[in-house]
């Protein structure tokens, strides 16, 4: 498909092992394996209810599994909070949009290079040179990305007034300002009409292929996945049920019949 | 133009505005203000609460912590700047000011620590621990007020490169350079990366800290520069409004007007302090003298003061309903309509000057 | 041995006077348990309704007639704040509602003061807070028989709402108000009844708290402070819980009198202020659900 990539797909940056999640007695995810490899864009399908933002709710450490272990650049991740991983460089988008909603677009992806602020309050207080510089970079930073995403427009509303589908946009925006290693996207296109479909799917092409950012994403639009991964993982009741480039997965007959509901024994 | 959809953040514009109006104060209210009363009743008082609900401001408008302890860190200061002037000899005014700021701080760390735990009205209540405690504590050993029996204890005289500032004009000074020395630090902090943190814990806090920020870290410090604020704007209360210090000065009731005075005048703005301070102390003022001169005294005081809190009451009861962000809010609407009327109306004969030029 | 009576003696009148502040618990938790609301303005119920209930008596009504207007009074409290503060609010975030109902409490200790002044009155339920004889006589042990009645008043209601809440209609319509109000409604559950009825009933366990505490304490502003204390004894129960109000009302009146009586002396003494703030901060730190309420999980 695509000839030669600007960053070729390279060694596991991300090795999940042996992931069990549970709430309460009710089990997410049993015993998951999977990797994802640098710069590649690895999706992660399933029906409803399969574990898959669990999934990535204990890569970026707001669950923490019961078992199992979470590697990033082969080093096991010691603590589990998402402070500590989006400094290791993962960040991630939400599926039910987490959003400042009373900050305007373009305090939101400033706040995604939180990072890359190092002033403390009372350098900002007093605006000291280090302040001012940092804010001046990080706002020139942010309004490359609103003017890359093309929200120019709405760049000074408040994102609680936004429709859905530029929230979406918005978020992608925030998860992008942090310049992460990994991304994680969690249904970036839930709710969107095709149109708006082929334009995120343009973005995340573009980012991947320019910034060689390496990109976990759960959608359900099987056409999408098809389309812009290199790999997918299939999940069913908390289980890996297949896992290979996409068009094995396709053909994958417990695949075919996790969807067509199948029943289980 | 510079329009501002989102009204609650602050622009370089404003920090300039800000400042040329403070200046302004300072240059034409003394020449303007003559009687006593205005000052020692009203400017010193609204702006020392102005700085404490900013305090306010910084921990539940801006970060989203539920707090009713502003009074007990107001106590902690005032307290804390009568022990340093008291013990240290010659410590500078200013010095013994921001070590009161300091002290308080302290306590709003470790009051502020349920935080990370809990929120809403759980943290309230973690928050009241602190007003009953601290109160407590100074009413209670002796050592805090020099072991005056009265009661109640006559505050230093404020003395500054050997002047001492004593009639009601200088204080109202030293006020003034304060509130807007914090003010100007408080608006860099809002509308710098330090404010956007505190934002973004207030709005989402599981996507802050997905982008790296520190619930733990971000928390603490909006509770310890609160509680800084309210501890500066404590001692100033206490030595130039109050003049004496006793500890039931510092209690729930004025937590409970700090409380409202950011409510009402509108949660996360700094100019909302202000308006909110200004409402709830000059409101009492208004109905009173109304209750005097309209009906020469027919109305009981004390029916005058429940009159007082039912008002408080209802419209903290019809901002929530109507204008959530307050009387900040009705106040920018105001000004954003005489804008647009006001440039519509330049509008219209630029253009047709514009026309004319070519034409000819 | 005396020693040993004391302590027992400091811990009953500490679980009794619990009792009291579990009442004032209790109206807390029925309105939460319906509409997830944290109604600040409880206490300012408290003293709402016992002051007007003093108030009518003054003006001649008999007992049982003022407790009855009391009790139509507080039902149009519930009334007026269902239709005007609630309604109006509906899907607003917790902190707005609670915020609202602070609002809600400065009107009623307002209207309460302008009706019927602020002076402090006695009331007398005829039950001395004084020792019962008896009990010193065979027991050796000091306790009031205003202490022992609020017990013994808590006891009932307690168990008479949790018998409402089990077994009516009214109490199944309820709970299935609390558990998803759009679903309820959707099944013809009558949403604004159920409201109005448990802002009554809230209405009236306010009443009673109302007049327990005015017969030891006279009615007064001070009540609206001593209802405060319910509010670390709702942390330590639990919000959502009835026996949770109950016990967490025992194990704050127990520990603050036990810790006034034998670590006050040292520190100068009135640490009953804020000791209950204080264990209440303890146990959100190790459990911030309370002893009885659900664990919350939160989902992303």
């Amino acid at each position: 498909m695509q000839a030669e990539r600007s960053f070729p797909i390279g060694a596991p940056i991300l090795e999940l092992s042996n992931i069990s999640l549970s709430f309460g007695g009710v089990r997410a995810i049993t015993g998951t394996s999977f990797k994802v490899l640098q710069h590649e864009i690895r999706a992660i399908i399933g029906p409803n209810g399969a574990g898959k933002s669990s999934m990535l709710n204990c890569i970026n450490g707001i669950y923490k599994p019961q078992e199992g272990t979470v590697a990033f650049k082969g080093q096991v991740l010691e603590k589990i909070n998402p402070n500590f991983i989006a400094r290791k460089g993962i960040s991630r988008t939400f599926q039910n949009l987490a959003l400042f909603k009373r900050m305007s677009v373009l305090d939101n992806i400033l706040v995604g290079r939180r990072l890359h602020m190092n002033a403390n309050f009372l350098e900002v207080a007093f605006q000291l040179p280090k302040a001012r510089r940092e804010e001046k970079e990080n706002r020139e930073k942010s309004e490359e990305i609103v003017e890359f995403l093309e929200i120019e427009d709405i760049r000074d509303t408040a994102v609680g007034k936004l429709p859905y589908g530029l929230q979406k946009k918005v978020e992608l925006g925030r998860a992008l300002a942090t310049e992460a290693e990994v991304l994680l996207l969690d249904e970036p296109m839930a709710g969107m009409n095709v149109e708006e479909k082929r334009e995120m799917c343009r973005f995340i092409l573009k980012v991947n292929d320019e910034l060689g950012t390496t990109m976990v994403l759960i959608e359900h639009d099987m056409g999408v996945v098809m389309d812009i991964s290199d790999s997918v993982v299939v999940l069913d009741y908390g289980k890996v049920i297949a896992d290979g480039p996409p068009e094995d997965v396709r053909s994958n007959q417990n695949v075919i019949d996790a969807y067509l509901g199948v029943a289980h024994d | 133009m510079s329009a501002k959809p989102v009204f609650m953040t602050y622009t370089k514009g404003d920090v300039v505005n800000f400042v040329v109006l403070m200046a302004l104060a300072f240059l034409v209210i003394p020449s303007i203000v003559e009687t006593d009363y205005w000052y020692t009743s009203i400017l010193i008082p609204w702006l020392c609460l102005a700085l404490a609900a900013i305090g306010q401001q910084i921990v539940m408008g801006y970060t989203g912590q539920l707090s009713l302890g502003a009074a007990g860190f107001m106590a902690a200061g005032a307290f804390a700047c009568f022990n340093f002037i008291l013990r240290v000899p010659d410590i500078p005014f200013f010095v013994a000011l921001g070590l009161s700021g300091l002290v308080a701080a302290g306590f709003g760390i470790l009051f502020g620590l349920p935080s990370l735990r809990v929120r809403g009205i759980y943290l309230m209540v973690a928050t009241l621990a602190s007003q009953f405690f601290i109160i407590w504590m100074i009413d209670k050993f002796g050592w805090f007020k020099n072991y005056d029996t009265s009661g109640i204890i006559t505050a230093q005289d404020i003395v500054i490169f050997g002047h001492a500032f004593t009639s009601p004009m200088e204080m109202f000074f030293v006020v003034v350079v304060v509130v807007t020395v914090l003010t100007l630090l408080a608006m860099n902090m809002a509308r710098g990366s330090t404010g956007r943190n505190w934002m973004a814990v207030r709005d989402m806090d599981i996507a802050a800290e997905s982008m790296g920020i520190s619930l733990l870290r971000t928390k603490l410090q909006a509770f310890a520069i609160s509680a800084f604020y309210c501890g500066v704007a404590g001692a100033l209360f206490a030595f130039t409004y109050l003049k004496s210090l006793e500890p039931v000065a510092f209690d729930i009731k004025l937590s409970f007007e700090i409380l409202f005075m950011v409510i009402l005048g509108g949660l996360g703005t700094i100019n909302g302090a202000f308006i909110g301070a200004a409402f709830i102390l000059l409101f009492p003022v208004v109905l009173n003298s109304v209750g005097n001169n309209l009906f020469h005294g027919a109305i009981d005081a004390t029916i005058i003061s429940s009159i007082e809190q039912v008002v408080f009451g209802v419209l903290i009861i019809v901002f929530m309903i109507y204008e959530p962000l307050g009387m900040a809010k009705l106040w920018d609407n105001i000004k954003q309509r005489f804008l647009r009327s006001r440039s519509l109306r330049n509008e219209v004969p630029r253009d047709h000057k514009g026309l004319s030029k070519q034409e000819s | 041995m005396t020693e040993f009576l004391f302590f027992i003696e400091v811990l009953v009148g500490g679980l009794l006077a619990g009792t009291m502040y579990s009442l004032v618990a209790l109206g807390f938790v029925l309105i939460y348990k319906a509409s997830s609301t944290f109604n600040f303005a409880q206490g300012a119920m408290v003293f709402f309704a016992v002051l007007a209930f003093v108030g009518l008596m003054e003006l001649g009504l008999s007992f049982p007639l003022a407790f009855i207007a009391t009790i139509f009074l507080m039902f149009l409290v519930g009334l007026g704040t269902e239709r005007l503060v609630l309604e109006p609010l509906m899907n607003q975030s917790e902190d707005t509602l609670l915020m609202a109902t602070i609002g809600l409490g400065f009107v009623l200790e307002g209207l309460a003061q302008a009706a019927w002044g602020v002076e402090v009155r006695r009331l007398d339920l005829g039950i001395g807070d004084f020792p019962i004889p008896w009990i010193v006589d065979n027991l050796g042990l000091f306790i009031s028989a205003l202490d022992l009645t609020a017990g013994a008043v808590a006891t009932v209601m307690i168990v008479g709402l949790a018998l409402l809440f089990k077994y009516t209609k009214m109490g199944l319509g309820l709970r299935a108000v609390a558990d998803d109000p759009g679903a309820a409604s959707s099944i013809g559950i009558p949403l604004k009844n159920i409201m109005l009825m448990v802002w009554t009933a809230a209405g009236i366990v306010a009443l009673i708290a109302g007049m327990m505490w005015g017969a030891r304490a006279g009615v007064q502003f001070a009540l609206v402070d001593l209802a405060l204390k319910a509010l670390p004894v709702l942390i330590i129960g639990g919000f959502s819980s009835i026996p949770g109000a109950i016990v967490g009302g025992l194990i704050i009146g127990a520990t603050e009198k036990i810790l006034e009586v034998y670590v006050g002396p040292f520190f100068g003494g009135a640490i009953e202020g804020w000791a209950p703030y204080v264990l209440a901060i303890f146990f959100l730190l190790y459990r911030p659900e309370g002893l009885f309420g659900e664990k919350i999980i939160r989902r992303v």
